[in-house]
């Protein structure tokens, strides 16, 4: 059956508080999920105060500050800090976001921060990710055609051509959306999950592929694709704005075109 | 979890054979195509059977009779059963689909589901027949 409740070696216990350092004006809370794997204990939430006066404008900002300057045993991702590289996606204030892109200002209260839901965690923040980078594997992410490119030149796409992949290819696999979706937390070692069949609509809708029907055979499954119930977490959640239950749709209506 | 209570690896299948699993089973368009149509169809046979409902109220057995004997009655009745039960059913497959995990629970469950419509709309549509040619 699906899981309502946390397995007991998950229930999430109170763990230490950091205060802010004595004088500080604007002071705002953290609340983190921690989890080591090496101790052996249940997953816990410390409590880090921070001086927003002496802290950067983002969340990532924050969480930097906690690493450099409070506990350097806080395990987070994190690369460009300007939410292109999709490292530091987490849940933020109940929401998956990326932690760079989400200005502390915006959260009312304490901040809490867990990792990306219904994912087996590696450590504190860092959620292991293996399962939906597989899933982007097998929907062969790459221009697949039989006609020989001109010699000289690339494939050529018509103006009208290229905006069908616009809205598409910005996804940066943060896997926000995925990880944000209920289908996906029940069904995700069978469901594709919305990051994915995203990517498999950027390459049905490029018009230099040849392999669209074979794309669309591989994705016709009642579990690969039909979990999709249209909830739109997915497009509420996307840091980067963009609506994978749209693509998730397309897909749907062009399987039926194909039938008549 | 081994008995000695020391973690051990049961699946050392690559992450990439596990999620291509079984591989696509080419349906399920036609699955979801028919719950769109079933439910656009109820739209107008719920209004219709709520305002024979209307209609009927107070009504005894005769009255009853002679309203399902009107072949468009009949015919609108039945309808109205074939699509909201397939619809049911159609739906709730979905709903199992979702939550239940273990193979043999979930075909167990459809199979009961599944069944219980079957007959329910089975009987519906016979209470119907025997009004209309009663």
């Amino acid at each position: 059956m699906a899981e309502f409740t946390l397995p007991k070696n998950s229930v999430v216990g109170v763990g230490k508080t950091y205060k802010a350092p004595a004088g500080a004006k604007r002071v705002k809370e953290f609340k983190v999920y921690r989890w080591n794997p090496d101790d052996g204990k249940n997953p816990v939430t410390d409590t880090y105060e921070i001086d927003l006066d002496t802290c950067g404008p983002m969340v990532l900002d924050a969480i930097i500050k906690i690493k450099n300057e409070i506990d350097a045993s806080l395990t987070f991702r994190r690369s460009c800090r300007e939410g292109i590289c999709g490292s530091c996606a987490m849940n933020i204030d109940g929401t998956n976001t990326l932690a760079c892109l989400k200005p502390i200002g915006d959260v009312k209260g304490a901040v809490n921060i867990s990792p990306l839901p219904h994912m087996p965690v590696v450590k504190d923040l860092v959620p292991d990710l293996t399962q939906p980078y597989a899933q982007y594997r097998s929907i062969e992410p790459w221009l697949q055609a039989e006609t020989a490119p001109p010699p000289d030149a690339e494939r050529l796409q018509s103006k009208e051509e290229r905006a069908e992949i616009d809205g598409l290819w910005e996804c940066i696999l943060c896997f926000c959306c995925s990880t944000s979706c209920p289908s996906y937390w029940w069904n995700g070692d069978r469901y594709l999950g919305p990051a994915v069949l995203m990517a498999a609509y950027r390459w049905i809708a490029d018009s230099r592929d040849e392999h669209t029907g074979k794309r669309l055979d591989s994705l016709e499954d009642p579990f690969k694709l039909y979990r999709c119930h249209t909830i739109m977490n997915c497009t509420q959640t996307c840091p980067k704005g963009l609506n994978p239950a749209k693509a998730i749709g397309k897909i749907k209506q062009l399987m039926l075109e194909r039938q008549g | 979890m081994s008995k000695d209570n020391n973690p051990s690896i049961h699946i050392m299948r690559s992450q990439l054979g596990r999620v291509r699993g079984l591989g696509a089973a080419k349906t399920g368009a036609a699955h979801w195509w028919a719950e769109r149509i079933t439910s656009v169809a109820l739209l107008p046979l719920s209004l219709y059977f709520v305002v024979s409902v209307i209609v009927l109220r107070g009504a005894d057995h005769a009255a009853m009779a002679s309203y399902m004997g009107e072949p468009w009655n009949t015919v609108l009745f039945l309808a109205l059963i074939a699509t909201l039960f397939s619809h049911l059913s159609m739906g709730l497959q979905v709903v199992i689909e979702d939550y239940v995990r273990e193979d043999t629970k979930r075909i167990f469950t459809l199979l009961v589901v599944k069944g219980g419509i079957a007959i329910l709309a089975l009987a519906s549509a016979i209470s119907v027949l025997k009004l209309a040619f009663s």
